[in-house]
């Protein structure tokens, strides 16, 4: 199964300078799995060191926060999108 | 406004002082009196509005502006900052004769020009937990323009205490948000993020930078919510976020729900303002807690006795690229687990950074490596610039 994952620009940088890169899985924790395994510097941007969310980085599978779907638990199907949300403070 | 956050989002609603307005001012209104949406009545609680701008900066700068010109009766702003050169890239509310001004003296300037029906109160402090329930009680609404973690949770918890709409934008190099929290039913700031992330994590646009038009975008979609919040009309952000990336220039909304978990909007077991700093981890990091410091005079000297140094610079590549001190070597922090072979243990390691909280970090991190002598400067580059080479460019 294919999966989308959308990085923001401040993170794409550790993913080869791409914002959108494919990922497999059947749930969004999988996703994320294959693409840190692809690029190793995105995991502790991503998850924490027992590989648990962040609370300042929010995923989103489609248009849903993950937290409402079962976290990393949440299952994707082909064509899904997860996005990544970092928190910034600039003003 | 009462503590309840009962409050409808259509703020009009609350007005039946509706002030009228004077033939010069319905001259320049004109082009809102013409639409049907605003109309003479829009105008006229306009101008009852009262909105509080917490930030005069690049945010603040054209929500300021076009909240002046469309009328907007009352603005209040909270900022404590004089204007700096390297403002001037994006925050078009102060001018370069304005450089050393207080922002909030420049502020005053330019909206008393560009609208003089507008009433202008400003407050020249930090926001804090001791006064921000206070100021913001005065008000209908919030625009968040603020530049930082804590300042963002004080604003958000403060605006759910008093149920008054938090107009939130933040930014980031080429990217930014923007969404509506703390109405009555809808989810707040910390919905979105429940808790900050540790100091030296996520870099500032101080550190990272920020294109200049961005505050610019994100700014007056601020100013459009909070336009619509004072008018009642049309449908805001409240339960959805928007993401805005200016590089592909992708606008994009996702659904935002409130988290019954929440401890501000969700439980409401946060019952009054908490210590902001100490909840974004940065008390330890503002002392240097357990890292030992090394000066800019005592690094020069240990450097002109000949000490075996290795000056490693933990920041951004941009912040390298602008300036960085001879003989460093640049390991940015989030790099630095992965560099960790590279280091020689039998000498002295000293971190640096701009102002001395990542290196702080940066140094602890090592320690915890089983690097013994490990020392961060203190100050950072901005220190050493005023301390030992003023060459160097400030950012």
């Amino acid at each position: 199964m294919s999966i989308t994952v959308q990085l923001p620009t401040m993170l794409a940088r550790l993913a080869g300078d791409t914002q959108t890169l494919e990922a497999r899985g059947t749930t969004v924790g999988d996703a994320l799995t294959d693409v840190i395994a692809r690029y190793p510097a995105l995991g502790p941007r991503l998850r924490d060191e027992s590989g648990r969310p962040y609370g300042f980085v929010t995923f989103y599978l489609n248009d849903e926060d993950i937290r409402f779907r079962g976290g990393f638990a949440a299952p994707v199907a082909d064509g899904d999108e997860v996005i990544v949300v970092p928190t910034v403070a600039g003003g | 406004m009462t503590a309840t956050g009962t409050e409808p989002v259509d703020l009009s609603e609350k007005r039946d002082d509706v002030p009228e307005l004077s033939t010069e001012e319905l001259q320049r209104y004109s082009r809102h009196l013409l639409l049907p949406e605003v109309g003479l009545e829009g105008q006229r609680r306009l101008k009852a509005g009262r909105a509080l701008l917490v930030g005069a900066g690049g945010l603040g700068s054209p929500l300021a502006l076009y909240l002046a010109a469309a009328g907007v009766g009352h603005i209040g702003i909270v900022d404590f900052d004089v204007v700096d050169v390297t403002n001037l890239q994006r925050q078009v509310l102060h001018g370069t004769r304005d450089i050393g001004r207080p922002k909030l003296d420049s502020a005053r300037d330019r909206l008393g020009d560009i609208n003089p029906h507008v009433q202008v109160e400003t407050y020249e402090t930090r926001l804090t937990s001791a006064n921000a329930l206070e100021i913001i009680r005065d008000y209908d609404l919030v625009v968040d323009g603020t530049d930082n973690f804590p300042t963002r949770y004080l604003v958000n918890d403060a605006c759910v205490l008093t149920g008054t709409p938090n107009v939130y934008g933040s930014i980031f190099r080429f990217e930014g948000q923007a969404s509506v929290f703390a109405t009555a039913d809808g989810p707040c700031y910390r919905c979105l993020f429940r808790e900050p992330p540790p100091p030296g994590m996520v870099p500032s646009c101080a550190e990272g930078g920020v294109l200049g038009v961005l505050p610019g975008l994100i700014g007056t979609i601020q100013a459009t919510e909070a336009l619509k919040l004072l008018l009642g009309i049309g449908t805001t952000l409240v339960g959805r976020l928007l993401l805005v990336d200016a590089l592909r220039m992708q606008f994009r909304t996702l659904t935002l729900r409130r988290d019954p978990e929440c401890p501000a909007c969700g439980t409401r077991t946060l019952h009054e303002l908490i210590d902001y700093e100490e909840f974004c981890g940065l008390r330890a990091t503002h002392s240097g807690a357990g890292v030992p410091e090394v000066s800019p005079a005592e690094l020069v000297a240990w450097r002109a006795r000949g000490d075996a140094i290795d000056l490693v610079d933990v920041r951004e590549p941009g912040e390298w690229a602008l300036a960085h001190l001879a003989g460093a070597r640049h390991v940015p922090l989030g790099a630095l687990s992965g560099a960790l072979d590279t280091f020689a243990r039998d000498r002295t390691i000293v971190c640096s950074c701009k102002g001395g909280a990542r290196s702080a970090q940066a140094a602890r991190q090592l320690r915890a490596e089983g690097f013994d002598n490990v020392w961060s400067l203190t100050g950072g580059i901005l220190r050493w610039r005023a301390e030992v080479d003023p060459t160097l460019p400030g950012y």
